[in-house]
């Protein structure tokens, strides 16, 4: 596999692809890499500015009777804090990620739809910054990520901040869509000859799952958010309990999305451990079947688990039963997947790369926030702890410690085939000891905290509660040595993109079609495809004098059709 | 399965509108016990009814046209996609004529939850015909002066896909709307 280092290569960087270069090049493009990378870009860029709300929370609450920000300036900045880091970090992190991947991992030349892929991203970034906008614009919005109605009623917050957080997320939702449906369609017909749907990598099953969630599930945002618009702009009635309309309707369209939404978040995170780990275990993964059935599970369950956001609502006990059944059942899918990552470590020759690093911590840490989330659909408990800071700890459990610290595993894995040179593993491992302890220093204790009966989203705490102010410090002094880990990783990726080793084709040793290209890949992709008899088809490269397999060709799945629309790919 | 690319985005997009519209039925299902009365007061659903026919057979004209591509006979191609588009138009005049006697009513948007569930519904269905009569004008250019093969049989059937969608979504609104009075 490593020969392929001898061959000369005069393009191993992504600064030095022809036709990548100038600005222009970047604005135009509808290649689904430079798209991936630029959405990636975007991500962190926004990452980077949740990480500056998040810390200014932390200092407001370093102390008691803290005056570092306003009460009013507070709320709005846990709701963008919120808002960013979903729909600005997280979603488009993972679009990046899917839109690079997809495409290289199933051997297609683009996404199906490139100039729909392009719109998608300029969406983005336009619903991005119409929501920064608002603070210009007369004041950020200050319900929280939810807004809930009716606090957002013109009545009760007349700044046009509300409005702004709407008009974003319609955008940003309406683009999303767009790329999921483009995202499905590429994966179900463009795939390469050979590369059926049982033999594609499981990453490519956790993004159509995600997508078929993201295409089901933004359309009730939509709506919602389209209700709410009116309300606001053209004064009907619909979450406005003084003329008859029902706040409980905004939360049940609003959860309906809500709860996919966090499966959409979550679910790339685990495609892109299951890539990770079987690399650096030098294995191939344990019981890939499972994994992709309980994926499949998951999506269809995550759209009947919405109400256990709302226990405390006064639901019926028989619709609280149900739900919180159905919130436990949840749990044994995702369970199945960490056994199978477990299992796939076990009896392995690991190698504790920085990216293997990440992805066992992510085991870890998401089981604790898988966890703590179960506890909610135990009603009592919910009931406790509903609103508290219990919520925020699960909450970063299972998206900064899980989704996040999953996706930066897949930075460091994919970084080499993205830029052609190595992120620095010693950096990269000071960057993992300090963000895992930073990490769980900021929000174990809050677990603690919400028991204690801490609520969310408040400004400020009296003095003389002793474990509520210890544990505060503790977790804003946390967040600190967390702030610093990003650091050193923008640092790390920032050094290495210009001084990084050369990586070669496949550094890792892997075994998907992305590593059978150059590193960077070139405009095309691929020069020519290996052929596909498994899940593994670089492993099957470099052992096919073995038993070379063209029985398998003649599977019965679907046949890609590569030869359906001639022209349409070169 | 599908194996175009252009049949499945416009399949999925589809079923993601369903979602959409679904939210918006409930939310009228949702106050139709308050808003049960004006509806049954202020609608009608004769009149509407003999436009929404306009609409169901235009479905069928959809239809007729899809066949004639296939056949490759571009005369009834525009035959019978002109007819779709004129069968649109009438519904959409149907509606008009129908918000306008309303207004002047003094039903509007803001004055009730009628008002308000109505005619977001209602007006977001009308938005979607309109989308879909600007799809079929650009069929039926197509097929009065474009090339050859054009329209392109694939681009026939996405249209058609999304009229028939547009079509079963106001069967499902008319239904809830205008009849449930009389259950």
């Amino acid at each position: 596999m490593t020969e392929a280092s001898g061959t000369h290569r005069p393009i191993n960087w992504l600064a030095e692809i022809p036709e990548y270069q100038g600005l222009w090049s970047w604005v135009t493009s509808i290649d689904h890499k430079q798209l991936g990378i630029m959405y990636i870009t975007s991500a962190l860029f926004f990452f980077l500015i949740g990480l500056v709300l998040a810390l200014m929370m932390r200092i407001q609450l370093m102390v008691p009777m803290n005056h570092f920000v306003s009460q009013d300036s507070y709320n709005q900045i846990f709701t963008m804090h919120g808002t960013t880091m979903i729909f600005l970090m997280g979603m488009p992190l993972l679009f990046g990620f899917s839109v690079y991947l997809v495409p290289l991992m199933i051997g297609a030349r683009d996404m199906a739809f490139p100039r729909l892929n392009s719109m998608g991203f300029w969406v983005y970034i336009f619903g991005a910054l119409m929501l920064y906008f608002s603070f210009m614009g007369g004041g950020a919005p200050a319900a929280g990520w939810f807004s809930y109605a009716p606090l957002t009623e013109k009545g009760f917050l007349s700044n046009p901040g509300v409005d702004y957080w709407a008009l974003s997320l319609l955008v940003i939702g309406i683009g999303s869509v767009a790329t999921g449906i483009n995202l499905i369609a590429t994966i179900l017909t463009l795939r390469a000859p050979g590369m059926t749907l049982q033999r594609v990598p499981l990453f490519v099953w956790m993004m159509l799952t995600t997508s078929f969630l993201v295409v089901l599930s933004f359309p009730a945002l939509n709506a919602a958010i389209i209700m709410i618009l009116f309300d606001r702009l053209l004064n009907t009635h619909f979450f406005s309990p003084a003329h008859g309309g029902s706040p409980l309707l905004w939360q049940n369209y609003f959860w309906f999305f809500g709860h996919p939404e966090v499966y959409i978040l979550i679910l790339p995170g685990f495609g892109v451990v299951t890539e990770v780990i079987p690399v650096f275990s030098r294995k191939t993964i344990y019981g890939a079947g499972f994994l992709a059935a309980s994926t499949v599970a998951i999506g269809f369950l995550s759209f009947g688990v919405w109400m256990h956001h709302m226990f405390a609502t006064g639901l019926g006990f028989s619709v609280l039963y149900v739900f919180a059944l159905s919130s436990l059942f949840i749990a044994v899918p995702t369970g199945i997947k960490v056994w199978t990552w477990i299992a796939t470590m076990w009896g392995g020759s690991i190698r504790f790369s920085t990216a293997m690093l990440f992805a066992t911590a992510f085991i870890i840490q998401f089981t604790i926030g898988g966890l703590s989330g179960v506890t909610f659909a135990v009603i009592p408990l919910d009931w406790q702890l509903t609103d508290s800071y219990f919520v925020v700890a699960h909450i970063h459990y299972v998206l900064l410690g899980g989704m996040m610290f999953a996706m930066i595993s897949g930075i460091y894995y994919w970084f080499p085939k993205v830029t052609g040179r190595m992120l620095s593993e010693k950096l990269g491992k000071w960057h993992f000891w300090l963000m895992v302890l930073g990490f769980n220093g900021t929000f174990l204790g809050m677990h603690i905290l919400g028991v204690f009966g801490m609520p969310r989203r408040v400004w400020t705490y009296p003095y003389g509660l002793p474990v509520v102010s210890a544990l505060n410090l503790f977790s804003s002094l946390s967040a600190f040595v967390l702030a610093g880990s990003i650091v050193l990783f923008f640092w790390n990726m920032a050094h290495s993109f210009v001084k990084g080793k050369i990586a070669g084709d496949n550094p890792w040793e892997a075994w998907t079609l992305e590593w059978a290209t150059t590193s960077p890949p070139a405009p095309e992709n691929f020069d020519r495809l290996p052929p596909v008899y498994s899940r593994r088809p670089l492993w099957d490269l470099t052992h096919a004098a073995q038993e070379p397999k063209p029985a398998a060709q003649e599977s019965t799945h679907t046949e890609p059709d590569s030869g359906s629309e001639p022209g349409e790919q070169p | 399965m599908i194996k175009n690319r252009v049949l499945v985005g416009m399949i999925l997009f589809v079923a993601s509108e369903s979602i959409f519209f679904l939210m918006l039925v409930l939310a009228y299902v949702h106050f139709h016990n308050v808003t049960g009365a004006t509806a049954a007061a202020q609608l009608d659903p004769i009149k509407t009814g003999l436009f929404s026919i306009a609409l169901f057979s235009s479905s069928f004209t959809m239809w007729l046209a899809e066949i004639a591509r296939k056949k490759e006979n571009a005369a009834l191609v525009r035959l019978w996609l002109f007819t779709t588009i004129a069968l649109g138009v009438t519904f959409l005049t149907g509606q008009g004529i129908e918000y306008a006697r309303l207004l002047m009513n003094n039903i509007t948007i803001s004055r009730d939850l009628f008002g308000s569930t109505f005619f977001t519904l209602t007006g977001f269905h009308g938005f979607h015909v309109l989308i879909g009569l600007l799809l079929l004008l650009l069929m039926f250019g197509l097929a009065v002066a474009g090339r050859k093969d054009e329209p392109t049989h694939v681009g026939m059937q996405s249209v058609a896909i999304y009229w028939h969608f547009v079509d079963a979504v106001w069967l499902v609104v008319f239904s809830v709307v205008y009849l449930w009075r009389y259950v």
